[in-house]
């Protein structure tokens, strides 16, 4: 982190271990020299188009890549925690193209690279690096969905978003929500939509000191809109 | 004599008939088969000079009537129907009708009945809209009756089916009613194409046009007749010229603003020496505004009430009902009522604010004393001074008989990219046969091939540069080089989605109870984004108080404030025609103006002594310091999207320049730019080249534009609309739009759907032809003032509404603000929930 860009991260702590928002909802873990991304949906115009007959632009898998590659360049990461949902589902991660195929594998040269297995994704993909259900490192849990009684969970699954009205415009962005119990990353990938943190769901996971902070140029910290 | 009793739940405007005395009675009954003359005579009617044309010419292929409001063009429209089926019986479709309200297909039908009844033809008359029901709708497919009256959007829909070769077979006349209506927008288009269709189905077909008075009756002749067929068109007689003024008010009209409140006592004046007033106004937040003031002062508590789209159907029909039963001395409305429904005897009709629009006035006034040969009376109220100049101008060019509008462009590829989907959806077709017939379609005569090539493509493959998931793409084309869907399951969706009307996206309100509360309406999803808990808004004429948003529904509660803490919310806003824009400047170019109210003469002058006027042929441009900053006012005359456009482009322009500016504001002549520093030469802000790559590299990220893709894109096919269902499941399934343009802007910016936004989008929204116009006319001729204070005309530009703040780092300033405040006022920024070395929330290093 030695890039003028990461000036703009948000740092806090949770459950003993010094965590960072990135601008684009990348997790970084300095300490372990770990980045962590949730639901990057590869593969879902391709999915869209087999299961629902909609041709959206097919650029989307490059686009996550991309982002995801950039923040690989700044963070020099040594371990790629994938939080679940990597791929819109298991057709998709065989159907992407040769060249995004060799995208990921540039990606994980070098590196220790863990696919968490999501709802989407339930089964072993064709790319190298480890397939886990969850991951336990330090006092820390890594699964992709939140289990209610947990503690030091990092999960992702919901797509949180929070919406934050300014004296002249309303501003909604995916975003990070966190208490002392839990950490919930927002969606990564670029075809992605999110759940409101107003959503039932959320509300009842999350404490009521639960804080969101939202991506964006700047990662700004909020109490949790609900 | 009485008219409108005759016929039981009708009312003599549809038929505008005119009584038997008339001069033309001989000839025309002579016309009419037997059954007819002895019925009209029964009635004691005849039949106008138009109506008698359009029998003689029935066997046109296409034919334009063109008639003032209740003027019979609906009679006119079907007596060549009736007479053919009472002279040679016979079953199945004969005539179609088309028209672009629901509600008035079955206004029709129960208008159209009566007589059929009453003189026994073995006619049958049925009406297949959006509230048909399922049963029926299966039913006339199989057994369609003679007379279908039906929506473009239901018709398009009928034409994709695959039966419907048989249930079209036979069909002779085609009559759409309100043209001019359609013939504005893509609805027209897409019914236009569905036309084409038909005209394949059933070669011959005849084709009438129903048109309230138009500027150009060529433009909508050209895009009803098949091309290259000639088209027929009649002009009825226009009437007695309208009796229209200005309203007097003992109050003069405030320096800004757009809500009339000072005209309040005035009004209920009116309404009270009138049988029925129909208050019009521009924007349905206007017309809620007026509505909840006009009833606080409505001490007499005549019965009043209020009609506008966003309201509750339920809401709407009843407020109809009552106003067709007579029981409303006054309805507050908006263009809802704009169309040719009868909704009973009103002798008044006002309009509220400057009408914008020439056409648009001159039909609403024919709304007013719904009889052919009464004239029309009608009463303008201006919301502010400078509207005052404005109604004078269109009254004006009403006594003229000038009318305006904008040349229709070349038909939009999005709607041509749904009509080839809903092609497929009736079975395998001959790309080369779908290419002739769309070019039959006025809008379409120029089409190339190879534009027809890039939307089939687009259809069947996405059309991106990327050739991705080939295997599964929409349509794919057999052995003997027909076209087809892959899966004729995907029908079914692209049914779903016929249609080109964008509603923004809205959110029901409903009072807050245990279940089912009373539904009020709908509000934009945008503004409901806005609300907090606890804020107040009008809706229906009633003050509500925000709730919280529970499954998709607003739900609020009643609230007895007297004034709503949010009071309007979005919607567009009309903006000045070119030549209404010409008149106001032509106006100040008097000497004096006796003709107008005294106060507002006053003012010009006051402006040409310390300023000037603007001319014609020349830009005026005002700065002075004010309120501690230095402003611009740039007054364009391009209407208000133009002018917001030049406001955007000049900010642009004026950040380049190192001026520092801060926000802007526009009105329909004049943008207000505010900064830090002055300006002193305004020459390098028009350059008209810069100003136009400025709006290419503005366009390309501005919410504009992606407004402009989200319609496009939905019309074409790429994304369907939010169906509730959807939205409620609504996780993933509802990532925004934005992120589709984003991705092809950065990927394929070339794509087809880009290159129609962007000719969309110069068009529509962004009206740069309206800044093009301005600086043609200008040519480089700018009145540049350097004034010490706030000018007369500027004035009414500080108390506008709908300020932009200039974008760049503005939202991140406004979210580092705000959070800062929220993280305080929580106590939440004190809270060290684990124990750490570190100072808890940083922004930053």
């Amino acid at each position: 982190m030695r890039n003028e860009q990461n000036m703009n991260c948000f740092d806090f702590s949770f459950h003993s271990a010094d965590l960072r928002a990135m601008p684009s909802g990348a997790l970084w873990w300095p300490k372990e020299a770990l980045l962590c991304v949730s639901d990057l949906h590869l593969g879902k115009s391709e999915r869209v188009a087999r299961r629902m007959g909609m041709s959206l632009p097919p650029y989307e898998t490059r686009e996550t890549l991309e982002r995801l590659g950039q923040d690989l360049a700044t963070s020099q990461a040594r371990t790629v925690v994938c939080l679940g949902d990597s791929f819109d589902d298991l057709q998709a991660s065989h159907s992407l193209s040769d060249e995004d195929q060799m995208w990921i594998t540039r990606l994980q040269a070098g590196r220790r690279w863990i696919w968490i297995e999501g709802n989407h994704d339930p089964g072993p993909v064709e790319f190298g690096g480890t397939h886990l259900k969850q991951l336990n490192i330090d006092r820390l849990i890594f699964r992709h969905i939140a289990q209610p009684e947990a503690a030091g969970e990092i999960s992702g699954h919901y797509h949180p978003k929070a919406r934050l009205h300014t004296k002249g415009r309303t501003i909604s962005r995916p975003a990070f929500v966190f208490d002392q119990n839990r950490l919930i990353l927002p969606a990564y990938g670029t075809y992605t939509g999110g759940l409101d943190t107003h959503a039932a769901v959320i509300d009842q996971l999350m404490r009521p000191d639960a804080l969101a902070i939202l991506t964006g140029p700047v990662p700004t910290c909020i109490p949790m809109p609900r | 004599m009485r008219k409108g009793i005759l016929w039981s739940g009708s009312i003599p405007g549809v038929w505008g008939l005119a009584p038997k005395d008339n001069s033309a009675t001989l000839l025309v009954m002579q016309q009419l088969p037997p059954r007819f003359a002895d019925w009209f005579a029964a009635k004691g009617w005849s039949v106008h000079p138009h109506q008698q044309d359009m029998l003689r010419h029935s066997n046109d292929p296409a034919l334009l009537l063109i008639a003032p409001t209740g003027g019979g063009k609906t009679l006119a429209g079907f007596l060549p129907t009736l007479v053919d089926l009472a002279d040679t019986p016979r079953s199945g479709l004969h005539t179609l009708y088309v028209s672009p309200l629901k509600a008035l297909a079955a206004d029709i039908k129960r208008n159209l009945t009566t007589p059929v009844t009453q003189m026994k033809l073995p006619i049958r008359i049925e009406d297949r809209t959006g509230d048909t029901s399922a049963t029926v709708k299966k039913r006339q497919r199989a057994d369609p009756p003679h007379i279908l009256l039906t929506t473009p959007e239901s018709l398009a829909l009928l034409t994709s089916y695959e039966d419907a070769p048989r249930m079209f077979k036979g069909l002779q006349r085609v009559v759409i009613d309100e043209i001019h209506a359609l013939a504005d927008s893509k609805r027209g288009d897409q019914l236009m194409l569905a036309l084409g269709r038909l005209e394949r189905l059933c070669p011959g077909l005849c084709r009438v046009g129903l048109s309230a008075t138009v500027e150009d009756p060529d433009a909508i002749a050209q895009m009803l007749a098949r091309h290259p067929n000639p088209c027929r068109i009649l002009l009825a007689d226009p009437g007695p010229a309208p009796d229209i003024s200005m309203l007097a008010t003992r109050e003069p009209p405030p320096w800004s603003g757009g809500n009339a409140a000072y005209a309040i006592p005035a009004v209920l004046e009116e309404v009270r020496s009138h049988k029925t007033t129909l208050i019009f106004h521009n924007t349905r937040a206007q017309a809620e505004i007026f509505f909840h003031n006009l009833w606080l002062a409505n001490d007499d508590a005549l019965p009043i009430g209020i009609h506008h789209g966003s309201l509750d159907r339920q809401q709407r029909e009843k407020v109809e009902a009552a106003m067709v039963r007579g029981d409303l001395r006054a309805i507050v409305c908006t263009g809802s009522l704009d169309l040719g429904i009868d909704w009973g005897d009103v002798d008044l009709v006002i309009q509220i604010g400057a009408p914008k629009n020439v056409k648009r006035l001159v039909q609403r006034i024919g709304r007013a004393n719904h009889r052919y040969n009464a004239p029309s009376k009608a009463l303008l109220v201006p919301a502010n001074r400078f509207e005052v100049v404005e109604c004078h101008a269109a009254l004006d060019a009403v006594r003229d008989g000038t009318l305006d509008g904008d040349p229709r462009g070349r038909g939009p590829r999005d709607v041509l990219c749904q009509h080839i989907l809903i092609t497929a959806c009736a079975g395998p077709f001959d790309a080369g046969a779908l290419f002739d017939e769309i070019r039959t379609v006025g809008a379409y005569k120029d089409l190339t091939q190879s534009e027809f090539d890039a939307c089939l493509d687009f259809c069947a493959t996405g059309g991106y540069a990327l050739r991705a998931y080939d295997q599964w793409q929409r349509l794919i084309r057999n052995t003997d080089g027909t076209w087809q869907l892959r899966d004729p399951r995907a029908a079914q969706k692209i049914r779903m989605n016929i249609g080109t009307i964008q509603d923004t996206d809205t959110l029901k309100v409903r009072l807050q109870r245990a279940r089912g509360g009373k539904p009020l309406g709908e509000i934009e999803e945008g503004f409901a984004a806005t609300l907090t808990p606890g804020d107040t808004f009008l809706i229906g004429g009633q003050i509500v108080r925000y709730e919280g948003l529970r499954e998709m529904t607003v739900e609020v509660s009643r609230n007895a404030a007297k004034k709503p803490k949010v009071a309007t919310f979005l919607g567009t806003k009309f903006a000045t025609s070119t030549q209404l824009s010409a008149r106001v400047i032509d106006i100040f170019q008097k000497p004096d103006w006796p003709e107008l109210p005294a106060h507002t003469a006053q003012w010009l002058a006051l402006q040409r002594s310390v300023s000037q006027l603007p001319k014609p042929g020349r830009l005026l441009i005002e700065s002075f310091p004010h309120d501690g900053r230095e402003q611009t006012v740039v007054y364009g005359f391009a209407g208000r999207n133009g002018q917001q456009t030049l406001g955007l482009l000049l900010s642009k322009r004026m950040e380049e320049l190192g001026l520092n500016p801060l926000g802007f504001v526009a009105t329909d002549y004049a943008t207000l730019i505010w900064g830090l520093d002055p300006l002193q030469d305004p020459a390098p802000l028009f350059d008209l080249t810069a100003l136009e790559d400025g709006l290419e590299t503005w366009l390309a990220g501005n919410a504009v534009m992606k407004r402009t893709f989200r319609a496009s894109a939905t019309i074409a096919g790429l994304i369907q609309r939010n169906t509730p269902q959807t939205r409620k499941t609504g996780r993933q399934a509802t990532f925004s739009s934005d992120i589709l343009y984003d991705t092809l802007l950065k990927y394929d910016p070339e794509h087809l759907l880009m290159q129609i936004t962007r000719e969309e989008a110069r068009r529509g929204l962004v009206d740069f032809g309206r800044i093009r116009e301005m600086a043609e006319r200008i040519d480089g001729r700018i009145d540049h003032l350097r004034l010490s204070r706030v000018s007369p005309l500027a004035a009414p530009m500080f108390l506008e509404m709908g300020r932009v703040p200039v974008k760049g780092a503005a939202e991140e300033q406004l979210l580092e603000q705000e959070a800062a405040r929220l993280m305080e006022a929580s106590g939440l920024a004190n809270i060290t929930p684990q124990p750490s070395d570190r100072p808890k929330w940083r922004v930053g290093w």
